[in-house]
């Protein structure tokens, strides 16, 4: 009976991570034309200001560093779920919870900054490329948020469940797959258009 | 704690110091201005390519879950698809820049003998 139990756990695990793994493969065509795009007009900034004149590099190194973090983080409360401590999880969920709030609000302050200014999206394809893109990845994280802030609600009220563990897994695979988004945006949006 | 899981918790902190390690000399190198130009853009892709190396082998532990086929199945052609759009698009987009300029004719042809002589 146990071992049916398991097989049939076993499988479910399985299906979750393959399904999950190709919405991801997706999601990255969806950024990839993005970053096309990006690419493409990043030098038509019709008159407006290019990357040099409106990025901030240290707070943009302030959110790569942090958003790395986070995806330790993660990993580290997988890892200690693993071990079945409640306790760590928590902790380590809670760590990525404040780490990926940080990124976003250094991200949205970036943006309305930007539009204050009166650079906003409308202004040059540049900008709109811009906004688009990472905007976009701005928005995964705040989905991951939300999902993170679930993930802590459902772990502090439940016992150690197998459906949670699938969950947490899946959780950690979309929180590392968006620090590996975000190294190309770092390079690509920021350093590039820096330099 | 068995093996497996000190393994784990080894390579996430491996994973994040060399993460941390590419991140701080890709940012270095644009702030001291080492390269420029073409040399620049090659270093940078280098190193985020390196980056997502190590994120894939130490963070997501590619090779290790059930289902290795199909995920690196879908991963091969998720990239070729990426490679496709990406460098695809780039290379449309720079050619119809190159002939619709927004220039005088005689501008235009000075131009393109201009881009012609560096081998386009």
């Amino acid at each position: 009976m146990s071992e049916i139990y398991t097989q049939s756990v076993r499988e479910k695990e399985h299906r979750t991570s393959v399904g999950f793994w190709i919405y991801l493969m997706t999601d990255c065509l969806l950024f990839a034309s993005l970053f096309a795009a990006y690419a493409v007009l990043r030098g038509a900034t019709a008159g407006g200001p290019g990357g040099e004149d409106i990025f901030e590099m240290p707070s943009v190194l302030a959110e790569t560093v942090i958003l790395l973090t986070s995806s330790l983080t993660s990993g580290l409360a997988l890892v200690a779920w693993k071990l079945r401590s409640v306790r760590w999880t928590s902790v380590w969920m809670a760590l990525t919870f404040v780490l990926g709030a940080s990124f976003l609000t250094i991200e949205l302050t970036e943006f309305s900054t930007l539009v204050l200014e009166g650079h906003s999206w409308q202004q040059s394809a540049f900008l709109s490329s811009f906004f688009a893109l990472v905007g976009l990845h701005g928005a995964h994280i705040a989905v991951g948020l939300i999902w993170l802030g679930v993930l802590i609600a459902s772990i502090s009220r439940r016992e150690h469940g197998v459906k949670l563990t699938r969950q947490l897994g899946t959780f950690t695979v979309y929180w590392h797959f968006l620090d590996l988004v975000w190294i190309f945006i770092f390079t690509v949006v920021y350093l590039m258009g820096a330099a | 704690m068995n093996i497996q899981i000190k393994i784990r918790i080894a390579k996430y902190i491996v994973g994040f110091v060399l993460s941390l390690a590419t991140t701080l000399v890709a940012y270095l190198v644009v702030k001291d201005g080492l390269y420029t130009g073409t040399e620049l853009l090659w270093v940078l892709g280098g190193l985020a390519i390196t980056q997502m190396a190590v994120q894939l082998v130490f963070f997501l532990h590619i090779g290790e879950a059930p289902g290795v086929r199909v995920r690196t199945f879908a991963f091969s052609f998720m990239s070729l698809i990426l490679v496709i759009t990406v460098v695809g698009s780039i290379w449309i987009m720079h050619h119809l820049n190159y002939r619709m300029m927004d220039m005088t004719p005689d501008q235009k042809t000075e131009y393109m003998m201009g881009e012609k002589d560096k081998g386009f």
